[in-house]
């Protein structure tokens, strides 16, 4: 977003900064606008300005060129906003994590930002004050493939905080990259939950007019409100309309496209519920709130390995990897398979005492290791095959487990344990 | 009227669209008949940097309008706004680089893509992207230069189907595809002036041979002021022919309007605080039909005075609308069908005692209008409000707005003029820098002029100068130039788009919509003959009224081919018949002798083979 080389010395001698007006002069030809930040992809030799009617162009700069700042930078304060209490209203806590859904877009320079307070975050989407009373806080303001198991963890215990001082639900607005990621552990850490927990992010951001945040936002404010649902979800949009948005358990749940808006699906179970408008309608069976308290448990152990196992994988590759981590999760191919040669790999790395858990690449069905040879011999070498888990949620729960014991017996059984609805043992038609 | 004395100004923003392919996806260009999917969407005005909302894009959003987009089989994901756009097309970038050139513009270094706010439901992000690519040219027309101020390459914005209640359904056939949008200095100071450069940049525009032709590919906002008036944008003018009644009847509008403002402060009236009375009682028994609707649908009837308004809502003696149809546009905003104002009334089935009455509910003094709405109390208060804005905004004069243009040459209120700061960067997309090498080939290939083509045309095709010139300006060149290299014939082929299109589009028919097919098929069957020249018109008439081929348009217009021994023996027939009236008038018989023969074979056979037959014939008589 910074000018370097020769045109940004150029910048600095005339002590142009971003948003200053300017005048730049080449030639016969004079611009005059405001210094925006340099577009990544612009070339080195461009300063892009923005022109009073609003355009931004980029125009070339070199030894001819002239610099004028015509003048500095209007400093605008944005209002500060306080948040309104009504004691008939329930209380929502919003704890923001960053991503898509918590940014917002500075329109003078078109970058996007992460919303800097709670508060700016909520007063994007005034209605939710319609419906509860918004306790809010931005606890990360990170991209979510930034997110570490260390974040879940800090997640988990302002998540817990919250329903433990009364707060009906907990909303987390959630870069969408590693959002079943997050869904999974703290579907893991939160125990006894006595109000919904809802994972909720966008696909389009919320400078557009067509943003999804709103909608999804306005929709989990109502789920917390208005259900008695006591699990970890996801909700987004249930399709390309902004018809209707579905709740997912947090830990059957995957980002299965780049860009929709529906790009989240349940996998291997139907949805836990539908939002349409102001009506809340089950899907599929549910955890109803409890009586509390909320229990934390939120230790986790991240020396742990996911591996999409792929023809040509090479042994080697295994290895190291495997010297490396406590567990490993392997999506291997169909019902849960690995080549020969891996299979010598799983039979060192057990040896060694590293756990090896099996799930399918698949993502759709379960594993099973006893049909063909290579599964038997898996299950012989020491692999331990996880139903239809998601590789992603195996993934997550490998480290919790690993977290809340040392006893290699207990992690085992942990793993095999139906804890938040990772498994489901029948798979409708 | 006298424009120049009236301070008229007019400037025009032409949108042309190529036919290069969409701006920002692969998907094909062509319309659609019938749709795909459909996907229900709602846009939502967003804040800006500082809070602030844009007045337009609140306006849309009162509607609380929800969005059907209707996808063809060829739709893609960026345009449901479901993935990002892809890099910019490359032709579009060079074509406006080429017509930056025809217009001597400076091109930027490095364009880079907007996003304008549109939340009309037009977009399905809710903007339109743009990108500003040159400024500062201009081009002749007359004698007269005209400046141009900018250049832009934009996205076309969905196709508008049907608005039913709440609901506007587009289709995404039309969405992204590249427009150049071509900005004028305000320099016209005539309506006839704008036509002319219209006319200019469209036959610019046609030249450089990457335009999309056809209804709707080329679209003109009209930027229409006058002294003491306010800057009007009738906005999406399709006909040439129309552009200068549209600034006509903006220039009348706005005299009016500042007629009504003079009455106004004359009256000494002030800008008026909301006061809106249920008037319901008075019209329990009443004998006007939409009131009586409303009141049975269990809506209300509300009314509110406009102070020293009298006389300033209707029609001027010279039939010039006033503040009425003003008032009426901005009521139908908040969704209720039309009002009643005391200048039309009694009227409507409203008797003088219901209007007496209803004065008198309000205060009314004899200077002083109202205006009543009949509909549920939410939309009857939100139509009463505007309509009271409205009228605050007359004390003022003229305000500033955007216009729809209507088929009539009239337009009417669609919305404020948008604010100025809903554009900010489109970061999905690369900014795309301006290569030198790439500038200097245009330069050099730079497509031939509209007047070098006119001079050629007159060589090549033996055509006049002003058939030549009229052609380029009509829009049809490319056609004529195919067709008259193709079948020979150019007179012909220039009467087609000369004489007989207008003649068509008089009768109120659509000649623009024959494709090019169509008229290929007459010139061939012309040549074969299977009817005369003079059958054309008709025949095209019956393709566009009865939506025939040209073959079955002949067969039905039994303008079938005669052979020369029918015609020979119609000529005998008729000679044998005026034989004296011949005998009499000899060789001068002929015009008046043909003229009954081309009763019987108009259409049938060529003139001028009937004229050869005729004249020897009498020849024969007479010696």
């Amino acid at each position: 977003m910074k000018y370097s080389g020769f045109v940004g010395e150029m910048l600095e001698r005339a002590k142009a900064e971003l948003g200053d007006v300017i005048e730049a002069r080449r030639g016969g030809e004079v611009y005059v606008g405001i210094l925006m930040p340099h577009h990544d992809f612009s070339s080195e030799s461009i300063i892009t300005l923005k022109l009073p009617n609003g355009y931004n162009i980029g125009i070339r700069a070199d030894e001819k060129s002239r610099i004028k700042v015509v003048s500095k930078r209007e400093e605008r304060e944005r209002k500060k906003q306080v948040l309104p209490y009504d004691p008939a209203k329930k209380d929502i806590a919003v704890i923001s994590t960053g991503g898509t859904i918590a940014s917002y877009v500075d329109y003078r320079t078109g970058a996007v930002h992460p919303a800097i307070s709670a508060e700016d975050l909520v007063f994007s989407v005034p209605e939710l004050l319609d419906l509860a009373n918004v306790r809010a806080k931005v606890l990360y303001s990170i991209l979510s493939e930034n997110m570490k198991v260390t974040h879940w963890q800090g997640l988990a215990r302002a998540v817990a905080e919250e329903l433990n001082s009364g707060a009906v639900g907990v909303i987390v607005p959630h870069g969408t990259d590693t959002m079943g990621f997050t869904s999974a552990a703290l579907a893991f850490m939160l125990r006894n939950l006595t109000g919904p927990v809802i994972c909720v992010g966008a696909q389009r951001s919320s400078d557009r007019p067509s943003s999804d945040a709103i909608m999804n936002l306005l929709a989990a404010t109502r789920l917390c409100v208005e259900s008695d649902l006591g699990e970890v979800v996801v909700l987004m949009h249930g399709e390309s309309s902004d018809s209707y948005t579905l709740a997912h358990r947090g830990t059957k749940v995957r980002k299965m496209h780049s860009s929709r808006r529906d790009a989240f699906k349940s996998v291997n179970s139907e949805p836990i519920a539908k939002v349409e408008g102001p009506q809340i309608e089950f899907l599929s069976e549910h955890a109803s709130r409890s009586k509390g308290p909320v229990e934390l448990k939120d230790k986790i152990d991240g020396r742990a390995s996911m591996l999409h196992f792929y023809p040509g994988f090479e042994a080697d590759h295994f290895d190291l990897i495997a010297n490396h981590v406590k567990g490993m999760v392997v999506a291997g191919t169909g019902l849960g398979h690995v080549s020969e040669e891996i299979l010598g790999s799983v039979s060192r790395a057990v040896d060694k005492g590293v756990y090896v858990y099996v799930t399918t690449q698949c993502l759709y069905g379960a594993v099973n290791l006893n049909v063909y040879s290579t599964g038997r011999d898996m299950v012989t070498a020491g692999a331990v095959p996880l139903g239809d888990m998601l590789p992603e949620t195996a993934y997550v729960k490998l480290m919790w487990a690993m977290g809340q014991t040392n006893d290699p017996e207990e992690v085992r059984k942990l793993m095999l344990t139906n804890i938040a609805g990772e498994f489901t043992t029948r798979r409708f038609v | 009227m006298d424009y120049r004395s009236l301070g008229l100004k007019v400037g025009i923003e032409i949108h042309q669209q190529l036919s290069t392919g969409k701006l920002f996806c692969d998907c094909q260009c062509d319309f659609s008949d019938d749709h795909h999917k459909e996907i229900v969407r709602r846009l939502r005005p967003t804040q800006s940097e500082l809070g602030e909302i844009d007045r337009a894009a609140l306006e849309e959003s009162e509607r609380k309008m929800h969005f059907r987009y209707q996808t063809v089989p060829y739709s893609c994901l960026v345009e449901a706004d479901e993935e990002p756009p892809h890099d910019a097309n490359r032709r579009a970038i060079e074509a406006s680089l080429e017509m930056s050139a025809l217009m001597g513009m400076k091109a930027v270094d490095e364009v880079h893509f907007m996003r304008k706010i549109v939340i009309d439901g037009s977009n399905t992000g809710g903007f339109q992207r743009t990108a500003l690519v040159s400024t500062r040219g201009s081009i002749l027309v007359g004698d007269k230069r005209i400046g141009i101020s900018t250049l832009c390459l934009e996205e076309d914005a969905a196709r508008k189907l049907t608005e039913h209640g709440s609901e506007v359904t587009y289709r995404l056939d039309r969405l992204g595809i590249p427009l150049i949008e071509i900005a004028t200095d305000p320099d016209m100071a005539t309506p006839e002036e704008a036509k002319y450069v219209a006319e200019r940049i469209g036959a610019l525009l046609r030249a450089t041979k990457k335009v999309r032709r056809g209804i709707g590919t080329i679209r003109e906002d009209l930027n229409i002021s006058i002294s003491g008036g306010a800057r009007v944008e009738v906005k999406g003018a399709q006909e040439l022919r129309l552009i200068p009644v549209y600034v006509e009847e903006e220039a009348k509008r706005q005299l009016a309007l500042l007629d009504a403002k003079r009455i106004l402060r004359e009256r000494g009236a002030k800008p008026m605080s909301l006061d809106i009375k249920d008037i319901s009682p008075l019209f329990r028994e009443t004998r006007c039909k939409v009131l009586k609707g409303a009141l049975e649908e269990k809506g209300r009837v509300l009314a509110v005075k406009l102070r020293k308004f009298a006389g300033t809502l209707g029609s001027t003696e010279n039939g010039v609308k006033r503040l009425g149809p003003e008032l009426a546009a901005h009521a139908r905003v908040a969704g209720v069908k039309g009002l009643f104002h005391s200048d039309e009334l009694p009227g409507y089935g409203v008797t003088m005692t219901e209007v007496e009455d209803t004065q008198s509910a309000l205060g009314a003094e004899p200077e002083d209008a109202f205006v009543m709405v009949a509909d549920s109390v939410d939309k009857a208060m939100a139509a009463l409000s505007r309509v009271v804005d409205r009228a605050n905004a007359a004390i003022g004069g003229v305000p500033e707005e955007t216009r729809d243009p209507l088929p009539d040459g009239h337009s009417v209120y669609s919305r404020p003029l948008p604010g100025k700061d809903r554009m900010y960067p489109e970061t999905d997309v690369k900014p795309i820098l301006v290569n030198e090498t790439v500038l200097e080939s245009i330069k050099l290939n730079l497509p031939e002029l509209p007047e070098e083509k006119v001079s050629r045309f007159v060589e090549e095709f033996g055509i006049s100068k002003e058939q030549a010139d009229s052609l380029v300006k009509s829009g049809y060149e490319d056609e004529f130039e195919l067709l008259a290299g193709s079948f020979g014939n150019s007179q012909v082929v220039a009467r087609i788009y000369l004489n007989t299109f207008p003649e068509l589009e008089k009768i109120g028919l659509n000649p623009s919509s024959l494709n090019l097919d169509v008229v290929k098929d007459v010139l061939t069957n012309l040549k074969a003959g299977a009817f005369a020249k003079e059958a054309i018109p008709d025949i095209l008439t019956s393709v566009l009224q009865n939506g025939y081929s040209v073959e079955r348009a002949t067969e039905t217009l039994g303008v079938e081919k005669v052979d020369l021994d029918s015609v020979r023996a119609v000529c005998d027939r008729v000679v044998r018949a005026k034989e004296k009236f011949i005998r009499d008038r000899g060789q001068e018989s002929l015009g008046p002798i043909m003229g009954l023969v081309m009763k019987e074979l108009r259409g049938k056979v060529d003139g001028k083979v009937i004229s050869e037959i005729l004249r020897e014939r009498i020849k024969l008589l007479l010696t």
